[in-house]
């Protein structure tokens, strides 16, 4: 095992995931496992290579500082669960 | 007892002036109701694409050359992970270790002593939203509501290398920092909309000893003042710690501007594991030279430059030459001024005086302000030729301000004009002598100050508009008769 349970537990909890007990066996191999593939990639020499910033070879993707008019309060609030004020109301934060 | 130095960094967070959000078309204009500058890019919504605002790398570029920072030759974007509903992604584009600028400095001046900070790096990212909790703060509340009006604004963070020992360095730094970004008109600045924002990471440590404290990282200073109280209430804070025995905890800590104290922040542990990921749905950006050669040609003389320019140029004292270069607006209106004009010193002392005081009492910006280098000329060139006194300027200068009407117009429909007639002054000067006759007596065995008691009722009587020298000189004359 190159994950422990502890650090899975970690990990689900920065994702905000609640993991059933019973799952979290399961859960912990199949990430091991996909360490391990990890694991078998760094036995390649990449001493040479630039690290890969991103997998297309695009550079500067840009537009102009242009305004334009967004979707309009009601259109933005239309998916939110809760509404106060043209706010989204979300639960207690800390 | 052990003598100890502060050992302060700060980090920087400055919106850029643009019109457009970073990543979409949102307008960035302050204000406005909530949610009404939204649209599913910035808002975060399923299938959507970022596009990179070619105006924010300009402007990084920018504030990274004013910074004399090193630019980067290749850069991209990170999404910075963490929970908190100000962000609808759950991520921040931000930038991690490939940032556009770094390892820069800029000087600031403290007791007339220089001294060079050091500017770590300098990077671009996407504001959050706005947060506003039910009952009076986040701990009590029972629910928050969120606007994303900001949310995508653009920003840059500017992290300083922590070469501040003292909350004046701190402040002058970040005086200095602020004026650079106004002059390269990079950022708007204003402290109280946001668009300024400033943390700081403190420790001390025993005066001499090369190795660093334990720090913490200070919050929610709203102000310069508010940024030198908040770090001089911490350093004190340290020190008692060290003092007693005790150990300072690493953690971030928020000033209490109505308490005047810093406050543990609620934080959880694991709030800085922000397991950064390049933005997959940016391209990388490579700056060559001729688009960094272009920018550097749009930066224009920068304050300390000019400060030093003032002062060798026009003669100013170096702490005048200071206060009107703080703002690349007022240092615009002098030069503008004494090109019409001259006598520099006169025209500064104007600006630090009755410009900046009617400012600072209307917490106005000379932007706001109607006053024109033109308008002040006048006035000045009305004193010179004796049309009204120096007293009078002042109230012309004040309706000037307030009504943004020409001298000449106030002095007519106010009967400002000075009297230098000496007819019509030896009449006054009579009757006021006739009616403060022990003043007079006083005078005349001996007891000098009595004229200037004299002086004074005749500009009373004239309501200020006499010429003060002439009203002198015939007192001098009747007394002596
Ligand atoms: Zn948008």
């Amino acid at each position: 095992m190159t994950i422990s349970l502890k650090e899975l537990e970690h990990v689900a909890e920065l994702a905000r995931l609640s993991i059933p007990e019973n799952e979290l066996k399961a859960y912990t191999c199949q990430l091991d496992d996909i360490l391990k593939s990890i694991e078998k990639l760094k036995e390649l020499d990449t001493d040479n290579v630039e690290p890969t910033a991103h997998i297309l070879p695009v550079r500067n993707v840009m537009r102009g500082d242009i305004v334009r008019e967004g979707i309009g309060r009601e259109d933005a609030l239309g998916g939110a669960p809760d509404v106060e004020e043209g706010q989204f109301k979300v639960p207690k934060i800390v | 007892m052990t003598e100890y130095e502060a050992v302060i960094g700060l980090e920087v967070h400055a919106e850029l002036k643009t019109n457009s959000k970073i990543f979409c078309f949102c307008t960035t204009e302050f204000g406005g109701k909530p949610n009404t500058h939204v649209c599913p890019i910035c808002l975060g919504l399923p299938g959507t694409l970022p596009v990179l605002n070619e105006k924010v790398v300009d402007l990084a570029i920018k504030a990274g050359l004013a910074l004399n920072c090193e630019i980067a030759e290749f850069s991209k974007f990170d999404r910075k992970n963490y929970y908190y509903p100000d962000l609808p992604k759950n991520f921040q584009i931000s930038q991690y270790d490939l940032p556009i600028a770094r390892e820069g400095y800029l000087n600031i001046d403290v007791d007339g002593r220089q001294k060079r900070i050091g500017i770590t790096r300098l990077h671009m990212e996407e504001d959050a939203g706005k947060l506003v909790h039910s009952g009076d703060s986040i701990t009590g509340a029972d629910y928050s509501l969120v606007d994303y009006n900001r949310t995508g604004v653009p920003l840059i963070e500017i992290v300083s290398e922590p070469d501040m020992s003292s909350p004046e360095e701190a402040r002058a730094y970040l005086d200095q920092l602020k004026a650079i970004l106004e002059y390269t008109d990079v950022s708007d600045c204003k402290m109280q909309e946001g668009s300024l924002r400033c943390d700081a990471n403190v420790s001390v440590r025993p005066k001499g000893s090369q190795k660093l404290g334990t720090k913490t990282e200070v919050k929610n200073m709203n102000s310069f003042r508010a940024l030198q109280r908040a770090l001089e209430y911490e350093i004190e804070r340290q020190i008692e710690v060290l003092e007693e025995g005790g150990q300072v905890v690493q953690e971030t800590r928020s000033w209490n501007e109505a308490r005047g104290i810093t406050e543990t922040m609620r934080s959880k542990e694991d709030a800085h594991d922000y397991r950064y990921l390049p933005e997959p749905d940016l391209v990388p950006l490579v700056i060559d030279v001729e688009w960094v050669e272009r920018i550097r040609q749009t930066i224009p003389e920068l304050p300390l430059e000019r400060k030093k320019r003032f002062v060798e140029e026009y003669g100013l004292p170096e702490y005048d030459a200071g206060v009107v270069t703080s703002s690349k607006k007022l240092a615009d209106f002098f030069e503008a001024c004494v090109e019409k004009f001259g006598n520099p010193k006169e025209v500064s002392n104007w600006i630090m005086g009755e410009l900046m005081r009617l400012l600072n009492a209307n917490n106005m910006e000379l932007n706001d302000s109607p006053v024109t280098p033109g308008g002040l000329i006048r006035i000045l060139e009305l004193v010179k030729e004796g049309t009204i006194s120096g007293k009078i300027a002042k109230q012309v200068f004040e309706e000037m301000f307030n009504t943004g009407e020409t001298p000449d117009a106030i002095i007519k429909k106010k009967n400002l004009i000075q009297i230098s007639d000496s007819g019509e002054l030896e009449g006054i000067i009579a009757s006021v002598m006739e009616n403060n006759p022990k003043s007079v007596e006083d005078y005349r065995s001996g007891k000098k100050q009595a004229l200037k008691f004299l002086v004074g009722q005749v500009m009373k009587e004239t309501k200020g508009k006499a010429n003060p020298q002439l009203v002198n000189d015939i007192l001098l004359k009747k007394l002596s008769e």
